[in-house]
């Protein structure tokens, strides 16, 4: 398995043609307390760049983007009661959502976790 | 990432102080602000319980002197200035001449002038109606040489009256004698404080007006006890809105007059009667219940929170209304927000739709205050 990420803060766990998506602890921690996660639906054709999710926070709303195309197959329904996981847990059990990749070339583009690191860092 | 902006705005006497605590500084009226330490949920629910101390200097603070202040103010203000006695505080509104809502203000007759504290982000404006609309025997000073510091919180008494602060006179009350909207002036040690107890979380508590230069010293000091935390902005949101106290800039603004925003406790009888204030005939026109829009309060269904600028739709989706402030209400553990809808949709209990991005959202009309306030009030006798 290989987890990439994005400059939104996102990452992308990529097992065959499957893509685990979640937002980053960096991004949970600038977020602060998660009160709510909109997912998207299952079977949700998502183009890279589409708003696929919103996490709202006590005081304001963040859109979260597609990191890469594909079709929604799953969503962490757990967020729905316990949207807190997202800041207990943002890289494991606070997945937002899982879908079948349409274009893996997207993943080029990708950071890798040294490269993601060296971005933050850098903010 | 840097951009011209950040490098124009101004910084808070306590900005260093605030990053030593690891506050994370916005961009706010202008001005590098605190939005939060540890957390907005954590330090919100910490005030309800506890206290907690809101760096507040950016806020304007004026005074007004000279023969006749408190009339010629009555110009440009709904509230009874006149009949405010010494030590007495009013909540009143600056209106345009055409009775828009220029800002919220706090007046305090302190028995040698008049003492103002009005909002951050609309204090130059402010001050240039004042110059232009107040007779040329009243002199406006504005105090920015002093730091302004909120203690709020049911633990707000206890923990002030922990720091040695004396009346101005042996004989005059100590700042626990206070009770709501009252204030007057103290020593700590040899440092001149004004203390009025109000405030804007909807709890028991003080602002304190203390000179720019031992602000920081009054913060450390209070900080240090027990009972009090630093709280950021984003908890200072929170807790305004479920206390139902409308922020100036989202909730009103100079196109929107008092009876629409639902202030009209602001107008009082005496000046209702004389009708001789900026915009009266406007604004008295709408008195009590004669408006079209109103400001109200809006419980929403589920858990998503609704937020400032989704709209209210009526049956076939055309915005009637829009939401002005909303969030996520710690103390309620539910979503909360404040709205302005056609006075037919204004009744409590009302059911609405609101729709944010695309999606509608089923609200019911609430009461606000969302939470009680816990004020501590004069005894009625």
């Amino acid at each position: 398995m290989s987890r990439y990420f994005t400059d939104e803060h996102e990452w992308v766990d990529v097992e065959g043609e499957t893509a685990t998506v979640g937002i980053t602890d960096y991004a949970q921690e600038q977020l602060g307390d998660i009160v709510f996660v909109e997912t998207p639906e299952a079977g949700a054709e998502l183009s890279q760049g589409d708003d696929a999710a919103v996490v709202e926070s006590v005081k304001a709303a963040s859109d979260v983007y597609a990191a890469v195309s594909g079709t929604v197959v799953e969503v962490n329904d757990a967020l729905e009661d316990e949207p807190a996981l997202v800041n207990n847990s943002a890289e494991e059990d606070g997945w937002f959502f899982r879908l079948t990749l349409s274009d893996k070339s997207e993943l080029d583009d990708l950071m890798d976790e040294k490269a993601y690191k060296a971005f933050v860092d850098g903010l | 990432m840097s951009d011209d902006k950040t490098e124009t705005l101004k910084k808070l006497p306590l900005d260093s102080w605030h990053r030593s605590l690891g506050g994370r500084m916005v961009p706010f009226a202008g001005y590098e602000m605190p939005v939060q330490y540890e957390g907005v949920m954590a330090e919100h629910l910490w005030t309800r319980e506890n206290a907690g101390l809101f760096d507040v200097s950016h806020m304007g603070q004026v005074q007004l002197v000279g023969d006749g202040a408190a009339e010629a103010l009555e110009a440009i203000v709904p509230g009874n200035i006149s009949a405010l006695g010494v030590g007495k505080i009013r909540y009143t509104l600056l209106l345009a001449q055409d009775g828009g809502i220029l800002d919220d203000l706090m007046v305090t007759n302190t028995g040698r002038n008049l003492y103002l504290v009005v909002n951050g982000a609309t204090k130059h404006d402010d001050i240039a109606y004042f110059k232009a609309q107040l007779p040329s025997h009243v002199t406006l000073s504005h105090l920015e040489g002093h730091g302004l510091l909120a203690l709020q919180g049911p633990k707000a008494a206890a923990a002030l009256a922990k720091l040695e602060i004396s009346p101005m006179q042996p004989d005059w009350p100590v700042p626990a004698d206070l009770y709501f909207m009252e204030a007057g002036p103290f020593m700590w040690g040899d440092i001149p404080l004004g203390i009025s107890r109000s405030g804007y979380t909807g709890e028991d508590g003080y602002e304190i007006s203390v000179p720019a230069e031992h602000t920081e010293t009054l913060a450390a000091a209070l900080c240090a006890l027990d009972e009090v935390k630093p709280i950021g902005l984003g908890a200072r949101d929170s807790l305004r809105l479920e206390a139902g106290l409308p922020l100036y800039g989202h909730d009103m603004d100079a196109g929107v007059l008092p009876v629409e925003a639902n202030l009209n406790f602001a107008l009082s009888k005496a000046r209702r009667e004389e009708a001789n204030f900026a915009g009266a005939e406007r604004v008295l026109a709408q008195y009590p219940r004669k408006a079209e829009k109103k400001r109200i309060g809006l419980f929403i269904n589920g858990r998503q929170p609704i937020r400032e600028g989704a709209s209210v739709v009526d049956a076939d989706g055309n915005a009637v209304g829009a939401v002005t402030s909303g969030g996520f209400s710690p103390t309620l553990q539910k979503p909360i927000a404040m709205a302005y809808v056609p006075m037919a949709l204004a009744e409590t209990g009302t059911e609405i739709i609101v729709e944010q991005r695309g999606k509608p959202i089923a609200c019911t009309v609430a009461d606000m205050p969302f939470v009680p306030h816990n004020y501590h009030r004069k005894p009625k006798l």
